[in-house]
């Protein structure tokens, strides 16, 4: 079988950078991408600097990707940004920042690795949301409502890609010790595990288990699901 | 440029016919109907179409835009409702993109 072509999205650092570390070992050539450069460098990973919400920056990700592959197998829609904030509290600029991020760029992405995935008749795409969504976590208001909106595109994309080939799942993870979550007070960060059928934080391997089980060819017949991590 | 993107539309029309079964006339110009009322093209074979051209334009004219356009289903105003229709929008993207 040819090398698998990986793309993900946000490998800067936290989870994103974790994926794209598993994938590489995995024999697989890892596209990635972030906001600004990364002061790491692995063989079989090649990064571009690209805002997710940048349609000309997108664009220009996959026009070297098809160039250079001709095709991609797998897109991991991972970039995301939070707003741990009373919404009361929210200013606009945030909203649009964290939508942009959120819902833009995973839809943008999405319909960009489709355009190269339909021409292969095969694809996986996972989209990163959070167990904060069926939790309806208060404080967190646009951040869960940008994450609800990633579940509702993942359920249509799944439905309007089946034609070609292309699956369309989600992972919910719960909070894991990364950036997103380092401004958040103790007590919440407990009131949520405790929340969870298994109350610990999750790792950055439980999400990429559940995403090695997405990815799997085996895997053709599940598209539209989300797996919420911990119980939730 | 219009001739040429005709021509390149046509090319990806006859391969979608060719590899997708899509039952073609036997003469094909830019009035060609597409999508909507008598187009030789459902919803899929539209999208493919699309991402046919879009990559064409790319490689041929070494132009990256998108062909996506919320009047898709318009009648009157739908860039997808005859191969002219489609060279002339491609046509004001590739200018605008310039």
């Amino acid at each position: 079988m040819d090398t698998p072509i990986t793309l993900i999205t946000g490998t800067r650092k936290g989870i994103g950078r974790y994926l794209a570390e598993h994938y590489v070992r995995c024999g697989h050539r890892v596209v990635g991408c972030s906001r600004g450069d990364v002061d790491w460098s692995l063989d079989g990973y090649q990064h571009y600097v690209a805002d997710v919400s940048d349609e000309q920056a997108a664009r220009r990700i996959f026009t070297d990707v098809r160039k250079k592959y001709g095709r991609l197998d797998h897109l991991i829609n991972n970039a995301g940004i939070g707003s741990m904030n009373h919404s009361l509290l929210t200013p606009l600029s945030t909203v649009n920042a964290v939508l942009n991020t959120n819902v833009v760029g995973t839809f943008l992405f999405c319909r960009e690795a489709a355009k190269l995935m339909k021409t292969n008749a095969y694809g996986r795409i996972v989209n990163l949301t959070t167990v904060a969504v069926p939790l309806k976590l208060e404080g967190e208001a646009i951040y869960v409502a940008s994450k609800a909106a990633v579940l509702s595109l993942t359920g249509v994309l799944a439905r309007e890609l089946a034609p070609f080939g292309i699956t369309v799942n989600a992972v919910g993870p719960v909070a894991i010790e990364t950036d997103l979550i380092r401004s958040v007070p103790k007590e919440k960060i407990d009131r949520l595990v405790s929340r969870q059928a298994i109350p610990r934080l999750g790792t950055a391997a439980d999400v990429a288990n559940v995403i090695d089980f997405y990815l799997l060819r085996t895997s053709g017949f599940i598209t539209g699901q989300c797996l919420f991590l911990g119980g939730v | 440029m219009k001739p040429e993107l005709v021509s390149l539309i046509l090319n990806a029309v006859q391969e979608l016919g060719e590899h997708n079964g899509v039952p073609l006339p036997t003469a094909l110009d830019g009035d060609t109907p597409l999508f909507g009322r008598d187009g030789l093209l459902d919803s899929l074979g539209l999208v493919t179409l699309v991402v046919a051209v879009e990559q064409a334009i790319e490689d041929e004219l070494g132009v990256s835009v998108s062909l996506a356009d919320e009047r898709a289903l318009s009648q009157r105003a739908s860039p997808y409702r005859t191969v002219g229709a489609l060279a002339d929008y491609a046509g004001s993207l590739i200018r605008a993109a310039a």
